[in-house]
């Protein structure tokens, strides 16, 4: 059995890569929140770190490193560090079946910007999103609080709420695409058309759903400080803490160019068949576009944060059980009809 | 080097999974079995890669280590249990438990030792994969698929109708 080296090599790099990238984002996040909290309250954000306050995530990371560590006496320790690690671990897991972009040509070898192309990738993520709720609800336990414990409660059957509606907005998407590959997916959309034009009912609950699911306002009752003292993470502190927060960020991330990818077109921009240029150039175009929708949604993200109160906890299980489930059902329906009516016709 | 790399993962799969199905019913701790159960569900999920079989192990994964656990999760966290509040066993029941474990070990032993097990090449079936799988259920298994369907349609209608009578 020989062993393609170059391969292993190609997706070493490109898996650091996509890790790096994610780190990077999400640390400007934390900037960009500011920043954009600070325009929509008419104040300027941060500003004294470095050039318009941009060396303000690295002043944050520095001191979150090296503030104390406490770990409260009756917690369960071993399950206390596992929380975070968990959410920082699976928050990292998804990115691998993203579609960063198309192929590049190396020196005669075709590089695919993307981890895996797995046939079930959309199934594959979630997976994984599923998985995300256990960092905080082993947090939340783990630190033996009734707050944090209530708030791990509230994040728990939040998630699996919206997955729900999530999971039905999608299964129209996929009826309509026949394919569970995001590859698959964003190719169809260069050739056809983004899908949110098809699906945008979909896309709506797609969208409300992967607020609930990032713990994102207007629905992070999990972090509800003037009811639960600050929510899960009340116990942590130092870089822990910091995990947790971070993980936010990475979801945030993630769920962007997930939106992006499967509504949006993905890498591909209108007329990028048509520019004449060599593929290598199209092929970082793309890779470019792909990231001006990412940053188009993580303004939309911190502009919702910074303009909508939070819900209610009993209008918030309203709005995915009642609302959410019923639209999304409704919509499968009706693409199910369209899509039999079309092949038959 | 008489092992090809299919049966170092095979290997490492198996003890890890043997490792923390133990770890499921010799710990002390509600919790820290459950974590040994989902660790032991991902293990499963592994030999179904092994197997060619990708979408059975992500359905493994969403269904078992996503939503089963999490519930199994909420229920321990929010009873507490925990090694000092557990009412003591009588010992009849110990004995019973142990002979009619015992007794289902039995059989189960009889039952595969005459089994005829065909070994499975891995990766040499593509029944797993999810186009095959969805052609082979609406093709030839059309019937029971539907009927299990209703099944669980009834199973859900159940459950709100006892939700709704408890409110």
């Amino acid at each position: 059995m020989t062993i393609d080296w170059f391969f292993i090599l190609e997706k070493l790099v490109l898996i650091s890569g996509v890790l790096a990238i994610s780190l990077v984002v999400a640390m400007y996040s934390t900037w960009g929140e500011r920043k954009v909290a600070g325009i929509i309250q008419d104040r300027l954000g941060p500003n004294r770190a470095g050039f318009m306050g941009l060396l303000q995530p690295l002043a944050d990371g520095g001191k979150l490193f090296f503030k104390e560590e406490i770990i409260p006496g009756n917690s369960n320790r071993f399950l206390f560090i596992l929380g975070p690690s968990l959410a920082m671990i699976v928050a990292c897991m998804t990115s691998a079946v993203i579609p960063w972009g198309d192929t590049l040509t190396i020196a005669g070898h075709t590089v695919s910007l993307q981890v895996a192309d797995v046939n079930i990738g959309i199934l594959y993520i979630f997976g994984v999103v599923s998985l995300g709720v256990y960092g905080i609800m082993l947090g939340g336990w783990a630190s033996n609080n009734k707050y944090s414990l209530l708030a791990s409660i509230r994040a728990a059957s939040q998630i699996i709420s919206y997955e729900l509606a999530m999971g039905l907005s999608l299964i129209a998407l996929l009826m309509m695409t026949g394919s569970l590959s995001l590859k698959d997916i964003v190719e169809q959309q260069r050739h056809d058309g983004w899908n949110v034009f098809y699906q945008p009912l979909g896309f709506l609950i797609f969208l409300v759903c992967s607020f609930a699911e990032c713990n994102r306002t207007p629905f992070d009752l999990a972090e509800a400080e003037s009811e639960l003292n600050g929510g899960y993470h009340l116990e942590y502190s130092s870089m822990k803490l910091g995990f947790y927060l971070f993980a936010e960020y990475i979801n945030m991330f993630i769920s962007s160019a997930l939106m992006a990818s499967l509504y949006f077109g993905g890498y591909s921009f209108p007329g990028m068949d048509s520019l004449g240029l060599s593929p290598n150039l199209v092929t970082i175009l793309g890779t470019a576009a792909l990231f001006v929708k990412i940053i188009c949604f993580l303004f939309f993200f911190m502009w919702v944060r910074w303009t909508i109160p939070r819900f209610r906890y009993d209008q918030l299980m309203r709005l995915g059980w009642n609302i959410m489930i019923p639209l999304a059902l409704a919509n499968m329906l009706i693409t199910g009809a369209i899509v039999l009516y079309r092949s038959t016709h | 080097m008489g092992m090809s790399l299919q049966q170092i993962v095979f290997g490492v799969l198996s003890i890890i999974s043997i490792i923390s199905a133990l770890g499921v019913i010799l710990s002390k701790n509600p919790v820290t079995s459950v974590l040994c159960l989902i660790v032991t569900f991902f293990t499963i999920a592994g030999h179904y890669i092994m197997l060619n079989a990708q979408f059975l192990a992500v359905v493994h994964i969403i269904v078992y280590a996503g939503a089963i656990m999490v519930l199994f999760l909420f229920v321990i966290m929010l009873m507490n249990l925990n090694a000092e509040i557990e009412p003591q066993k009588r010992n009849w029941l110990k004995y019973a438990g142990a002979i009619s474990g015992g007794a289902l070990l039995l059989v189960l032993l009889g039952a595969l030792r005459e089994a005829e097990v065909t070994p499975l090449q891995s990766g040499s079936t593509e029944i797993g994969l999810i186009s095959n799988l969805g052609k082979t259920l609406f093709n030839q298994y059309v019937v029971p698929f539907e009927v299990s369907s209703i099944l669980f349609l009834s199973a859900m209608v159940g459950a709100v109708v006892i939700g709704k009578r408890e409110a």
